[in-house]
């Protein structure tokens, strides 16, 4: 009973929430929160910090973490499988439509007027994480800058311009580098 | 189309390392994926990432999740798809599992939360290079609609949080009449 609540409850969340990460919070609130006693407020929001800290989406995280309290390991299981599900079938469905009718003229005039706007979106997330970096907010206050973020950024960026190395190693370093930077 | 077991591999070790690393969840994901597909494996076209990305963004559940499917649909087919997206779910999966379960002290560990800060600049940088590469791109090929295109899309949503979805939108009405402009020149010549 418990492991089809979970299931239905992240399946809905995971059906409803287009356009990712912070589209999906208001639901999985409502889930979670209100139509299942399943975390207090203050435990949700414990995990949209959480999710900002631990690689992954928020959905999975959350389906992970709600899966886990309520049911250990197989509810964890359960409620990402659930998350995933809409993913699975939908997204399969549109990769078969598109590399089906890519090649049509159409369909190139629209993906090359929707391809700029991709890069728009990109650099407007990673505008919000630099800011959340260098500011504790999105929010610009010239009072709080974290120069030592400054200082990892513009050195992981140096790093990715001039030796073009795999991605993953400089957020390693980054990492050890805010480990030693912030205990100074 | 690729099916043999050192294809299958390396789609499940590459989802499974982006993932690892995708911290703040998103978009975070396509300019790693990129990253790895298109120039280090070169299995997909700068154009297809873009197109992907889109395709992930338009339809529903997680970002990371949609674009691995994608993903692995392209290069292995629905068993590349499901390859892909368990390499995605399985680190949040396991790193959350194992969080739950220690949660108070997790949260309250100076270290931890010092790597984080260091890693949140780190994956700022790692999105920076690769916008800086693309939008490049296409400044250079010198055409008026796509960099005006670029421009809108970031500052509808940048400065007057736009949804997404509807910015996507409007931007395939763009690219189809600028199509229906094309063709109907290439008739008149």
């Amino acid at each position: 009973m418990i492991y089809w609540q979970l299931l239905w409850s992240f399946f809905q969340i995971g059906l409803f929430s287009i356009g990712g990460g912070y589209a999906a919070m208001p639901l999985i609130q409502h889930q979670v929160v209100e139509v299942h006693p399943w975390l207090t407020l203050t435990e949700f929001t414990d995990i949209v910090t959480l999710s900002q800290m631990t690689p992954g989406p928020i959905a999975i995280n959350s389906a992970t973490f709600v899966g886990m309290r309520i049911a250990g390991i197989s509810g964890a299981l359960v409620a990402t499988a659930g998350c995933v599900l809409p993913s699975c079938v939908i997204a399969l469905l549109l990769a078969w439509v598109y590399y089906r009718y890519r090649s049509l003229s159409v369909i190139q005039g629209v993906l090359g007027g929707v391809r700029p706007a991709v890069v728009a979106m990109i650099a407007s997330a990673g505008l919000s994480i630099l800011l959340l970096a260098l500011f504790g907010s999105e929010v610009i206050n010239l009072s709080l800058l974290d120069l030592r973020a400054l200082g990892i950024f513009a050195l992981a960026l140096a790093a990715l311009r001039i030796f073009k190395p795999d991605p993953i190693w400089v957020m390693a370093g980054a990492g050890v580098l805010g480990g030693i930077l912030y205990s100074l | 189309m690729r099916h043999d077991a050192h294809t299958f591999g390396i789609l499940f070790l590459s989802t499974f390392k982006l993932s690892a690393f995708t911290f703040g969840g998103g978009y975070v994901i396509i300019p790693l994926m990129r990253k790895q597909f298109v120039d280090r494996l070169g299995w997909l076209e700068e154009q297809e990432m873009l197109d992907l990305t889109a395709i992930a963004q338009s339809s529903p559940g997680p970002i990371a999740v949609n674009a691995a499917i994608l993903l692995g649909y392209r290069v292995a087919g629905v068993p590349g798809a499901l390859v892909t997206m368990l390499g995605t779910v399985i680190p949040p999966l396991v790193i959350l599992s194992v969080i739950s379960l220690f949660y108070d002290a997790f949260r309250s560990n100076l270290i931890v939360s010092r790597v984080m800060k260091g890693m949140q600049a780190g994956v700022a940088a790692v999105i920076f290079d690769v916008v800086l590469t693309m939008a490049g791109q296409i400044i250079g090929r010198k055409r008026a609609v796509p960099i005006v295109t670029l421009a809108g899309a970031f500052i509808a949503s940048w400065f007057f949080d736009v949804h997404i979805l509807l910015i996507l939108l409007a931007c395939a009405l763009i690219g189809l009449a600028q199509w229906r402009a094309d063709t109907k020149k290439g008739a008149a010549a």
